[in-house]
């Protein structure tokens, strides 16, 4: 449903995206993950024509998004409400929000207003910074926008708080099939809520697959140091760790069914690298590039 | 219940809970299995990932569709899966506890008399 070739982006001399190829499918969660500095809160404003991109296109089912009416009303984009909303009442601000989104529903609005106990007569600046961003999560699900996007989504947000937002988005998305990107630093507690991941490193986007995919190709094998080494020679090592004769590896490669069971086999230990552990090993230090 | 850090697949795991509900009868032949959105929500994983769970026991057999409605349980499906799991029984666990067994310097009369005690077999 989005395209993105060759997209660059620079805030004076500060280069901020380099080159951005990506193609958004419909009807999918994607998990947008990059350290702080990244670029992951440009891409999102230049996918949401909220910023002017210096080349490149972005395209909305087929066609240029920006000035693109269509693109504009399909899409949601949320992000902290800016500095000229604080002294709006909150009701005030859903009724702009439900002028501005084509598929807005009315009813699941008010649904949500009572199930996150929101007090709509307060004016914003009035509330917590938790209920802050619940106004934010309550106009992107509320607006059934095509393609949805939540920045950082869980700022400010309680434990229980964050699950009643995941729970609503899921419940939702089971009625309402829809394109969802969330950028977030709160990366095993979404892991599996994502179909696809987006890695952006260093301006560039050095991964993007399925959540599966990757929990098939990474893993930490640990055990006896020289079986653990003859194993993972010619694979890709993220990760290298002893602890006296013994050895934990972590590598990105698949293992088949079968390796792992000779793997085991020979007393070595294997499991899953958890995927917030997985991006640490990709974006520090010069790894990323390597994938 | 998922288990979220085993090196096992997600989808591999909802299907394995299916399966496990079917042998224990839970489940029977006939009956309509939960949704893809259903453990999309019990399991907060994204339906995608539910949806192959289940698409890998209806390429089995184990599932069919009924247009429309939903997913159903073969005839026949508990004994496919028991012949399934008896195989993989034999052939991957049984080797890993043998292994053990070896590791522990378990001797093959040791194991013989503590399977009988415990009424393993049939």
């Amino acid at each position: 449903m989005l395209e993105i070739k060759g997209l660059n982006k620079s805030f004076g001399s500060n280069l901020v995206l380099k080159d951005i190829n990506l193609d958004i499918e419909g009807n999918k969660i994607y998990g947008l993950l990059g350290r702080n500095g990244a670029g992951k809160t440009t891409l999102l404003n230049l996918i949401s024509s909220q910023l002017i991109r210096n080349s490149g296109d972005i395209k909305y089912q087929g066609e240029e998004i920006f000035e693109n009416s269509k693109a504009i009303e399909d899409m949601c984009l949320v992000k902290p409400l800016p500095e000229s909303s604080k002294d709006k009442k909150v009701r005030d601000i859903f009724t702009m929000a439900r002028l501005m989104y084509k598929n807005w529903d009315e009813s699941y609005k008010e649904q949500l207003i009572s199930e996150f106990n929101l007090n709509t007569n307060k004016r914003l600046q009035k509330l917590s910074a938790g209920n802050k961003t619940i106004v934010g999560l309550i106009i992107g699900l509320a607006s059934r926008a095509k393609l949805t996007i939540f920045d950082e989504p869980t700022l400010g947000l309680d434990a229980a708080m964050r699950y009643m937002f995941y729970n609503s988005l899921l419940k939702d998305y089971e009625t309402n099939p829809r394109t969802v990107i969330i950028s977030t630093h709160l990366i095993d507690e979404l892991a599996n809520l994502f179909e696809e991941v987006i890695i952006l490193n260093s301006n560039m986007i050095t991964l993007k697959d399925e959540v599966s995919n990757l929990r098939e190709r990474s893993y930490f094998l640990s055990g006896n140091g020289d079986i653990v080494n003859e194993i993972v020679k010619n694979r890709k090592i993220l990760y290298r760790e002893e602890l006296g004769s013994t050895m934990i590896v972590g590598i990105y490669d698949n293992l088949s069914e079968n390796e792992k069971r000779e793997i085991r086999s020979r007393n070595i230990e294997i499991s899953t690298i958890p995927l917030q552990k997985l991006f640490v090993f990709l974006t520090e230090g010069t790894l990323g590039e390597v994938m | 219940m998922l288990d979220l850090n085993s090196d096992k697949s997600i989808y591999i795991q909802i299907a394995e809970i299916i399966e496990n509900d079917i042998i224990l009868g839970n489940l029977k032949e006939e009956e309509q299995s939960p949704s893809t959105n259903e453990f999309a929500r019990v399991y907060q994983i994204n339906p995608a990932t539910a949806r192959k769970g289940l698409n890998i026991l209806v390429d089995e057999g184990i599932l069919y569709k009924k247009r429309g409605i939903g997913m159903f349980v073969s005839r026949g499906a508990r004994s496919e899966i028991v012949r399934k799991r008896q195989a993989s029984f034999l052939k991957e666990k049984l080797p890993e506890i043998l292994m053990e067994a070896n590791r522990l310097e378990i001797t093959f009369d040791e194991l013989i008399q503590h399977i009988k005690k415990l009424g393993g077999g049939r």
